[in-house]
């Protein structure tokens, strides 16, 4: 590769990554007023959160539960069982709930988002809007932003209640943990800065996520290939910003 | 800037959109070179040219979604290329675009698609936006549509809710972009009616931007015939028919032969066929 060719690459990268930076200042600015429009917001909430709450709850299920036969199987070893509330709480809430929650958001939300949004990109309605004096922008791309920032915590907290449920079931219906110590091993060793780390990488997360797609979306190619390439970037560069910045954070908060 | 002699009587007709030796190219293409063409008020003014020629460019510089490269596009006497958002919105509020495929948003039905504008731009109470809403449907034919969502629509139906939608605010300019197309003859009459009734009823200035050179001739009080990024010729539709120029003739009985290329670039038919095959 020439050295020009890998300099158009890099000049590329920046000028994505300065286009992003931008669009999310104009969707910062265009958060305000739609947060006085409750009516846009809770209808994108409603889309972005509700609609993804059987994914997320199975999903939550399914991984307490792994975690609580692996964790079992771990702990045993030391004759440490009782120890497993607190294994798959603190897993749960610091590490598996955040970044599961918005991988899974990524497939299901942002895919949704960023091919609505380019769909009315490619016919004409964001134009439409323009000429109709409304500002897409403010109208279409900021309550979507915000549903999706202000869904993901929700989400993740949910995922973590029922995660944590499901390595009970396994755990003590299943393996015969005792009851009361699980419980009460996990309420005595889990702190704030614990749920905190989960809810901090959350909005983190559900920031990255949410801009990636809307604004993929926004600036989607007016085709059929230009919106299918949109959904594709969307939920190839949320997973990977997603356990980026999951490393990020978790050495910031060690 | 020479008027179009027809238009020399109406000239004391104030002049809604006046666009100045426009040129614009987009990827490298030039679409206009040196354009010069006048709206006057509550006139319907044709703008007919072959595809491709710049029609539906020409009405993204008066809404102001592109800026030309040189020239001017000056709407009610304000430079658009200027304007800042606020100003440029304000300006949008009295004009009017009803879109080719209709451009309804898809995520309301017929009835809050009409009243979108409306809703974003007035307090009026939800009671009487029902009457407003109801009425520019009626006038569309569609009343009884309202509560149909913008996939269950045909084409023709979708751009008459559009028409509705870009009537409501009552505006000042109404442009139309190819509003013939795909048709049928009865909602092709409807829509013909339609813009000179909004028209003579509301003296809404309309721009039409169609090829369709039969439809256009009953109904524009001018029309222009955009050429190669020019007016190539500007006057009533009975000028443009009896004009003399082989570019308007051949555009008026749509023969493919003339100095309007009606075929893309291409080396020597013969040549091409009869070229042996290298690989």
């Amino acid at each position: 590769m020439s050295n020009s060719v890998r300099g158009n690459y890099l000049l590329e990268g920046l000028r994505r990554l300065g286009s992003v930076a931008l669009f999310l200042l104009q969707l910062l600015a265009g958060s305000l007023p739609a947060l006085t429009r409750p009516d846009l917001l809770l209808k994108q909430i409603y889309n972005a959160g509700a609609r993804s709450l059987i994914i997320i709850m199975l999903s939550g299920l399914f991984v307490g539960m792994v975690l609580g036969l692996q964790g079992y199987d771990l702990l045993q070893r030391f004759g440490s069982e009782e120890a497993l509330g607190i294994a798959a709480a603190l897993g749960l809430l610091r590490e598996l709930a955040p970044v599961i929650t918005a991988l899974l958001f990524a497939g299901r939300a942002g895919t949704a988002l960023a091919s609505e949004i380019g769909l009315m990109r490619a016919t004409d309605q964001l134009t439409a809007m323009e000429i109709m004096a409304v500002d897409p922008l403010r109208y279409v791309a900021a309550p979507r932003f915000l549903g999706g920032v202000i869904a993901m915590p929700l989400l993740t907290a949910i995922f973590s209640v029922i995660g944590l449920y499901g390595a009970q079931l396994v755990g003590v219906q299943l393996m015969g943990v005792d009851r009361g110590v699980f419980w009460s091993q996990t309420q005595g060793a889990i702190d704030l800065h614990d749920v905190s780390e989960g809810m901090v990488k959350s909005l983190v997360f559900g920031v990255a996520c949410s801009l990636i797609a809307v604004h993929e979306g926004y600036h989607a190619e007016p085709t059929a290939e230009g919106v299918g390439l949109a959904t594709t970037r969307t939920v190839v560069a949320s997973s990977v910003l997603t356990l980026l910045l999951d490393y990020v954070l978790t050495a910031a908060f060690l | 800037m020479t008027s179009p002699p027809s238009a020399q009587a109406a000239a004391q007709a104030e002049a809604v959109v006046a666009v100045r030796d426009v040129h614009y190219a987009i990827g490298g293409r030039q679409i206009f070179a040196g354009l010069d063409l006048t709206v006057r008020r509550g006139r319907i003014t044709a703008i007919m040219g072959p595809s491709g020629g710049g029609k539906t460019t020409l009405l993204k510089l008066i809404t102001g979604q592109i800026t030309p490269d040189r020239g001017s596009v000056q709407v009610f006497g304000q430079d658009v290329a200027a304007l800042g958002r606020g100003a440029l919105y304000a300006l949008r509020q009295r004009l009017g675009l009803l879109f080719q495929n209709g451009a309804l948003l898809t995520d309301m039905d017929v009835f809050d698609n009409v009243a979108f504008p409306v809703r974003e731009h007035s307090d009026l109470p939800e009671a009487l936006i029902r009457k407003l809403v109801l009425t520019k449907l009626q006038a569309v034919g569609l009343r009884g549509a309202a509560h149909l969502a913008p996939a269950e629509l045909s084409g023709g139906m979708a751009r008459r809710v559009a028409l509705a939608r870009a009537i409501v605010m009552d505006p000042e300019v109404l442009m139309y972009d190819e509003p013939f197309v795909g048709l049928d003859p009865i909602s092709l009459g409807v829509i013909l009616r339609l813009i000179k009734q909004m028209n003579t009823a509301l003296g809404i200035t309309s721009i039409v931007v169609s090829h369709d050179v039969q439809e256009l001739a009953t109904i524009a009080d001018e029309s222009y015939l955009l050429l190669e990024g020019r007016v190539a010729v500007a006057g009533t539709p009975e000028e443009l028919r009896t004009s003399q120029s082989p570019a308007v003739h051949q555009f008026m009985t749509g023969s493919a032969e003339g100095p309007v290329a009606f075929n893309y670039p291409a080396p020597d038919y013969a040549t091409q066929l009869l070229a042996e095959d290298d690989e």
